[in-house]
């Protein structure tokens, strides 16, 4: 055990964990790294290529080594940081990408033939022989490849998504974060102050600074008191704001029940789309490390970080209490952890700093030098440090190292704001064109002692809000320390061996002297070539080093070698929680039509049409093929009548003065013409000339329409018809509403029609003389209901559409069925009611794809040559009037084989390639009533190929047929059964 | 991204379906010669620019209103918003 | 130098000393006879095949970035031909072959991996639809499947079969289809350029075209004037802006559309799926990274950028479509700039202007086409021909009315 005494951590309250199978003992207020550490244990994890032994580098989410696998499972979770793990009671977590035990990984063999993995090396080979790379390189390749694992079952947890609005939204709790918010909030804004750690405080949890006086902790407390009592303040713990979007709009993700051993059916993480109208990002900064050869074993790690495991954690880094620590660093701030170090009574043998000049804080002995090699496969056991040419091996359990501070630019660059190069501050600070909105504040922006960061917090929320037209008070601030860490541009030790830069991906400074050598300079060439960057840590601890190795080859300043911006997300996100935890059925909303219930108790089967479910056919006592059950529905309402829902097609209500030459300028027909009590069939064509969407328009009075449109383009011919009246012709006075879900529709289809109609409506004559084929009328039935009751077939036989206010829909449905019980009264589904559209040669979805013309439909001659309507004028393009392909229908010629859709047609005799093919079969079924399969599609020259024999080639199932061209009506050509 | 609704206030994009360009609102006349030229100009041409763009947005999870907004395509930054059919109106009495 | 396993031995005995640039970086001639503007994949393959197969020379390919800085550096690696229509499927078919022999054409592996692609079935009509992709895609020579929901079960058992929304009725697979390491196409094309004489020259913006006489005369650059007997312009992203330059209006909006890649993990998605039923396809990288996509945002955009309702769009979908893909992590996304063009289908032409050359209009299927769109650009800026797979997408064909429009939603390019 190597725990100290202090810390943030509740000593009292002991959780048990285990790590690779064994079991250890942490505190509340541990991440799974501190209490790892605390129980000396420092091998965590291997790197991604050469599987190098690996220990925690850092105490954040920068973290490119401690990653493990938490939990089991389909709760497994692959590639979580353990410094960012809370740690809870029963907390599972194993190492990852290694085969055999972690301290022996038999993958380690890529370290020793690392020389042939330089970067690059998978271009410049595995190509010969060419088949074998798809057999043998890349299987070998993919498997090496990853890090975790995931279980392979599916996510068990709950997860939410909400809406948040804020006046300032404050990205960090740090120093300059809470006192923003402090500030802020006292002004009585709206305020959202978020985190992603568990405790708010940021670095004032890890430093020893007083603040007043005081430990900062105490003014932390007071901070997250005061913020709790204002109702006007939201403070979000565990909270990640991870990308900068348009317009103030943030993602977020709160990891809600992560922290505990068992969510108990509580939500594990919501995804916040947080609106702002200000935000300041006081997101702090991140330690860089030095490169030096072999600078990547377990018990190397940052200077900050240890310093926040003594501090915050009171966990020692080292193995053994004994163990001393060395710190290697090129600026004042690495000298505190070793001071820090001492105070809690951990030996710090020496601190290394390159610098001639640098100071003594504390009783250290200071080597003005550099660490240029260690020792210690599984664990530091001793570092080399060399001063002025004379090197020599000092024992060390853990070294500390520190290269300086990178300001977290992360979502001030996600609106591709690139970052500028400081010079005092050597590093990176947000640059110019912020997203709208942002100020940047405390160490994010270079403000980085407690002072400043305190200062440009409150001054960001003062601005903040004068922005927004509010005058706040600037609050008092704690007198803090004000020391800025000098520091020197010391980037990487050079000496012979392996210096890595990015942990992770195994990228040294050699793979870059070899992307220099081979002129992949560019950054972004320097990224792609070697992986740098692109690790679980997007280059947070490794792309400036590696700027600045590159800029050193090429003699160039380092932001003229590049910069490097961010993109969202600032860390990784679960994608169980950017779906929203609506999974399964729930993935899309389900519209269910008004005759549900009732189509249910007898038997549907239902199908998804879009968002819809309808009826596909019913299955009634003694069939077991589902082709039983729609002959026998397709019969019924050939012979007797049947009844088939029908709202789930679009209908919009036209009323107004100019309604009539409105429908005139939508539909390619003339429609303005029509008597009021008629309806008439209408194609409405895109502006590009294609023909799009069918149906019917009904006149009911002078000044008002019914038009029903195809279930799959409602809304669009809705949205289409609304641009024409509010963009294109705002002089029309005429209104539009979409009435699709305010009327239940039924198709009462048959020769018993009529006879079935008369027993419901109240004393309306439906005589044809009276009522004929194409007329529409609003009448009453069963008694005082209002009803739209429309002539019309789609099935070729005499035929009706009811329409009646949705919520009488079912009962209607029923009543019919009931009264029309003798009459052979039978429920149909949309299977029935496809085969009997094709068996009359009716175009729908297959047909009318919006690859086709009106002509092609032979419905040429509708396009009115008298008016202008949309699409009129383009469909008279070459490409689009020469097109000789027309829907014709098809028969076998041996009556037994079936058709099938999607085949293609080709002249007999003829090869068969993209330059012969004739066309190709849209829709097909078998027709109970012709008593073989028949079909319809596009033809070449169809209309002119009566009694051809054409191939329906289907090669994709081995299958063809030979089929005759025959007239896509196939029941009552001359449509003598409609009209009667 | 957040719309700014004449009548409604900052609506978020999601609540709305988007066309293109609002050159979509000067519909050619049919009638004149060279229709077939100018029809392929309006249906098929697009400035395309990278900077200010009016563009047609439907409120179609709204209040069906048609809008144009002016909105920079380099930035996502919106200058203005208007409804659709009073712009239209407006370009008619103009011309 | 040539690349081989060898050499990476030799090299790694020697200490990796012997390694050469992969291309130069040459200083601007005052002219040449073929200048191709942009120095993405197609500009780069352009090049490539204007110099090795068409044997021609004084080749400048002028890049405003870094080579291989625009949809070749930012996309989700999908190489397929399962296209529908004549005007479509045999170049792509064309596509697929050179894709087929490209490393060892350029003598550098770009890692083209033909795991195979899915497209999901959810309805009977979906299926009559694939059905006649399918065998579309036969008769131009590629190769298609009809999987049965037993046999797609049986190749991808993590699809949610049970408890889904929209059924999965079955797949059309192409087992050729696949992926290929977008970076190194567009390496693996300039380094084979820069061997045969090629200037790659980057840090080049094109600013202006000198045109006299309805004849380009050469380019205005940020490295000064460059004369051209040719100017070929390969721009996805930038076709309108560029081309405007020569005072033209494209059939051509500009898009965003964003793309995502998660942590790396061990291999569990074997080739690309897509699924109709939601926007959403996927695939996994080499890395161990899942690379998947959905929908454009839907809005014109020029920002390489996009925004939080497509991100949720697209992971609703992959969360509907493998729910086990869920407690893996979101690593990085990005935006690319589209040419969206008016139906969907892209353009290689001459234009008005006598010299000048066009190809763009890709929408977001520019990658797959990278060999083929190189070589019939390089065929075109040669002979003055299109080539036998391209004939279909000229410019005139919207004036025309021969649009090539797969989906069938006509001139809105986000619905494309």
């Amino acid at each position: 055990m190597t725990r100290l005494t202090g810390g943030v951590i509740d000593h009292e309250t002991a959780l048990r964990f285990t790590f690779n199978g064994k079991t250890y003992s942490g505190r509340k207020g541990d991440t799974l790294a501190s209490a790892l550490l605390a129980n000396g244990v420092q091998l965590v994890g291997r790197s991604f290529k050469y599987h190098r032994p690996r220990g925690v580098l850092s105490a954040g989410s920068e973290e490119p080594n401690a990653l493990v696998t938490l939990r089991g499972g389909a709760r497994e979770e692959p590639n979580t940081r353990a410094t960012v793990t809370e740690l809870f009671d029963g907390l599972r977590a194993r190492s990852q990408n290694h085969v055999g035990p972690l301290h022996r990984d038999f993958m380690a063999v890529n370290d020793l033939l690392s020389p042939l993995f330089a970067s690059g090396f998978y271009y410049k080979t595995f190509m010969w022989p060419r088949a074998f790379w798809e057999k043998l390189y890349e299987p070998l390749i993919r498997h090496a490849a990853g890090l975790g694992r995931l279980s392979g079952e599916a996510d068990p947890d709950a997860y939410d998504k909400g809406f948040l609005h804020c006046d300032l939204l404050v990205i960090g709790g740090g120093a300059a974060g809470l006192s923003a918010a402090l500030g802020a909030g006292r002004a009585g804004v709206k305020v959202i102050l978020a985190d992603e750690d568990f405790q708010f405080g940021g670095r004032l949890l890890a430093e020893t600074h007083q603040l007043d006086g005081m430990p900062a902790t105490s003014w932390v407390t007071a901070v997250m008191a005061e913020l709790a009592g204002l109702e006007n303040v939201r403070v979000m713990p565990r909270t990640t704001v991870f990308g900068t979007y348009d317009h103030g709009i943030y993602g977020a993700v709160e990891r809600v029940s992560d922290h505990l051993s068992a969510a108990d059916g509580a939500v594990r993480q919501t995804l916040w789309r947080i609106t702002a109208k200000r935000s300041i990002l006081a997101a702090g900064a991140t330690e860089r490390h030095i490169p030096f050869p072999n600078n990547d074993r377990p018990g190397i790690m940052l200077a900050g970080a240890m310093r926040a495991y003594a501090n915050r954690w009171a966990a020692s880094p080292t193995r053994h209490p004994s163990d001393p620590v060395i710190i290697f660093t090129n600026n004042d701030d690495g000298h505190r952890t070793a001071t820090d170090l001492l105070a809690k009574g951990v030996p710090v043998s020496a601190v290394v700093d390159p610098r001639s000049d640098a100071p003594t804080f504390g009783d250290y002995e200071l080597i003005t030098g550099v660490v240029d090699d260690t020792k210690g496969r599984l664990g530091l056991t001793s570092v080399r440090v060399t001063q002025n040419g004379q090197s020599r091996w000092m024992p060390c359990g853990a070294l500390g190292v520190s290269g300086g501070w990178n300001p977290n630019v992360h979502l001030s660059s996600h609106h591709r704001s690139k970052p500028v190069w400081d010079d005092a501050l050597l590093a990176f600070v947000p640059g110019k064109d912020l997203p709208n909105g942002m100020i940047v504040a405390g160490a994010a922006v270079g403000q980085g002692t407690t002072v400043k960061a305190l200062r440009s917090g409150v001054e960001a929320a003062v601005s903040s809000l004068a922005a927004l037209g509010i005058a706040a008070e600037p609050i008092d601030l704690p007198d803090a320390d004000d020391t800025a860490a000098a520091q020197t541009a010391f980037w990487h030790v050079s000496r012979k061996g392996r210096a890595w830069v990015d942990f992770q991906n195994d990228v040294t400074v050699k793979d870059i002297v070899l992307a220099h050598q081979e002129n992949m300079r560019p950054v972004e060439h320097l990224k792609r070539w070697t992986t740098l960057g692109m690790a679980t840590d997007q280059g947070k601890t490794s792309n400036i080093s590696a700027l600045a190795v590159m800029a050193e080859l090429t003699g160039k300043s380092l932001p003229e070698t590049g910069t490097t911006i961010f993109r969202p997300p600032y860390t990784g996100v679960t994608l169980s929680v950017l779906g929203g935890g609506d999974t399964g059925k729930h993935f899309r909303p389900t519209r269910y039509t008004p005759t549900h219930q009732w189509s249910a108790s007898q038997g549907a089967t239902f199908v998804e049409v879009g968002a819809w479910l309808r009826a596909q056919y019913f299955v009634q006592p003694g069939e077991t093929h589902w082709r039983q059950s729609v002959d026998r529905e397709v019969l019924a309402v050939r012979s007797g009548v049947g009844l088939c829902d029908v709202t789930t097609l679009g209908k919009i209500d036209v009323q107004g003065p100019d309604a009539a030459e409105f429908l005139n300028r939508i539909y390619c027909n003339m429609m303005g013409t029509l008597a009021v009590g008629r309806v008439r069939y209408g194609v409405m064509l895109r502006e590009d000339g294609h023909a799009y969407d069918d149906g019917t328009c009904a006149r009911l009075s002078e000044n008002h329409f019914v038009v029903t449109t195809t279930t799959a383009n409602a809304a669009i011919v809705y949205r289409n018809m609304e641009f024409a009246r509010q963009c294109l012709w705002p002089e029309l006075n005429v209104s539009l509403i979409s009435t699709t879900d305010a009327w239940a529709q039924i198709a009462v289809a048959g020769p018993n029609s009529r006879t079935l109609l008369s027993r419901v409506v109240d004393g309306f004559d439906l005589s044809n003389e009276v009522f004929p084929f194409m007329a529409c009328a609003e009448l009453t039935v069963c008694g005082g209901l209002r009803a739209r009751l429309f002539r019309i077939s789609f099935s070729g036989e005499l035929a009706y559409e009811i329409a009646v206010p949705a919520r009488y829909g079912n009962a209607l449905l029923e009543r019919l069925a009931q009264v029309g019980a003798d009459l052979g009264a039978t429920p149909y589904g949309t299977e029935a009611l496809g085969v009997m559209r094709i068996e009359k040669g009716h175009a729908a979805g297959s047909e009318l794809n919006g690859q086709t013309t009106a002509q092609m439909l032979s419905l040429g001659r509708m396009v009115s040559e008298k008016k202008d309507s949309i699409g009129a004028v383009m469909s008279r393009r070459e490409g689009l009037a020469q097109d000789k392909r027309r829907l014709v229908g098809f028969s076998p010629i041996d009556k037994s084989e079936a058709i099938v859709a999607g085949s293609h047609l080709f002249t007999q005799g003829e090869t068969r390639n993209t330059t012969t093919d004739q066309g190709w079969i849209t829709s097909a079924a078998y027709s109970p009533h012709v008593g073989s399969s028949i079909a319809i599609g596009f033809l070449e020259e169809g209309d002119a190929r009566m009694g051809e024999v054409v191939i329906a080639a289907n090669p994709l199932e081995g299958r063809e047929v030979r089929v005759e061209v025959v007239s896509p009506h196939f029941v009552d050509p001359e449509g003598g059964r409609l009209r009667d | 991204m957040l719309i700014p609704h004449p009548l409604l206030g900052l609506r978020d994009a999601q609540e709305f379906t988007y066309l293109g360009d609002a050159s979509l609102l000067n519909r050619p006349d049919a009638s004149s010669p060279d229709a077939a030229v100018a029809f392929f100009d309006y249906v098929y041409l697009r400035d395309n620019p990278a900077g200010v763009h009016r563009e047609l947005w439907f409120h179609e999870q709204g209040d069906r209103s048609w809008l144009i907004v002016t909105r920079n395509t380099l930035t996502h930054e919106i200058l203005n918003a208007e409804l659709a059919c009073e712009s239209a109106v407006k370009s008619e009495v103009l011309a | 130098m040539r690349y081989s396993g060898f050499r990476v031995i030799k090299e790694a005995l020697l200490g990796q000393k012997g390694w050469r640039p992969l291309w130069r970086d040459p200083e601007p001639q005052p002219r040449y006879d073929y200048v191709i503007v942009g120095g993405g994949g197609h500009g780069l393959a352009t090049a490539y095949y204007l110099a090795k197969t068409f044997q021609k020379s004084r080749i400048a390919v002028l890049e405003k970035g870094w080579l291989g800085s625009g949809n070749i550096g930012r996309n989700t690696t999908i190489i397929r031909s399962n296209y529908l229509l004549p005007g479509n499927e045999p170049f792509y078919e064309f596509s697929m072959k050179l894709w087929e022999n490209l490393e060892q054409e350029t003598n550098f592996n770009s890692m083209v991996s033909q795991r195979g692609i899915i497209n999901l079935i959810h309805t009977d009509a979906q299926r009559d639809a694939y059905r006649r992709r399918g065998n579309a895609m036969l008769f131009a020579g590629a190769d298609a499947q009809l999987l049965s929901p037993n046999e797609l079960r049986e190749m991808v058992p993590f699809l949610n079969y049970d408890n889904a929304r929209f059924p999965i009725k079955g797949g059309l697979f192409q087992r050729r289809a696949g992926t290929a390491r977008h970076d190194g196409v567009a390496w693996g094309y300039a380094r084979g350029a820069d061997m045969r004489g090629v200037d790659i020259i980057q840090n080049c913006e094109v600013t202006g075209m000198r045109i006299e006489g309805g004849k380009v005369l050469g380019v205005e650059t940020s490295r000064g004037y460059i004369a051209a007997g040719k100017v070929g312009v390969a721009v996805a992203g930038s076709s309108s802006r560029v081309m405007s330059m020569a005072g033209m209006r494209l059939p051509v909006e500009s898009h965003v559309l964003q793309a995502f890649v998660s942590e790396g993990l061990k291999p569990v998605i074997p080739g690309v799926i897509t699924f109709g039923a939601g926007h959403f396809y996927v695939s996994q990288s080499d890395k161990g990274g899942l690379v998947f996509g959905g929908d454009i945002d839907g809005y014109n955009s020029y920002a390489q950028r996009g925004n939080l309702p497509v991100v949720e769009d697209v992971l609703e979908g992959g969360m509907a479509l493998m729910p086990m893909i869920g407690r893996a992590r979101l690593l990085r996304s990005w935006g690319g700039i589209m040419d969206m063009s008016m139906d969907g289908s892209p353009i290689i032409d001459r234009t008005s202007v006598d010299g000048l050359y066009f190809n763009g209009g890709w929408c977001y299927g520019g990658f797959k086409a990278t060999p083929a769109s190189g070589f019939a650009f390089a065929h075109l800026l040669a002979t003055d021909r299109p080539h036998e797979t391209a004939t279909a997408y000229r410019l005139d064909r919207f004036a025309r009315g021969y649009l090539i429009d797969e989906k069938g939603v006509g001139a809105q390019p986000n619905l494309h």
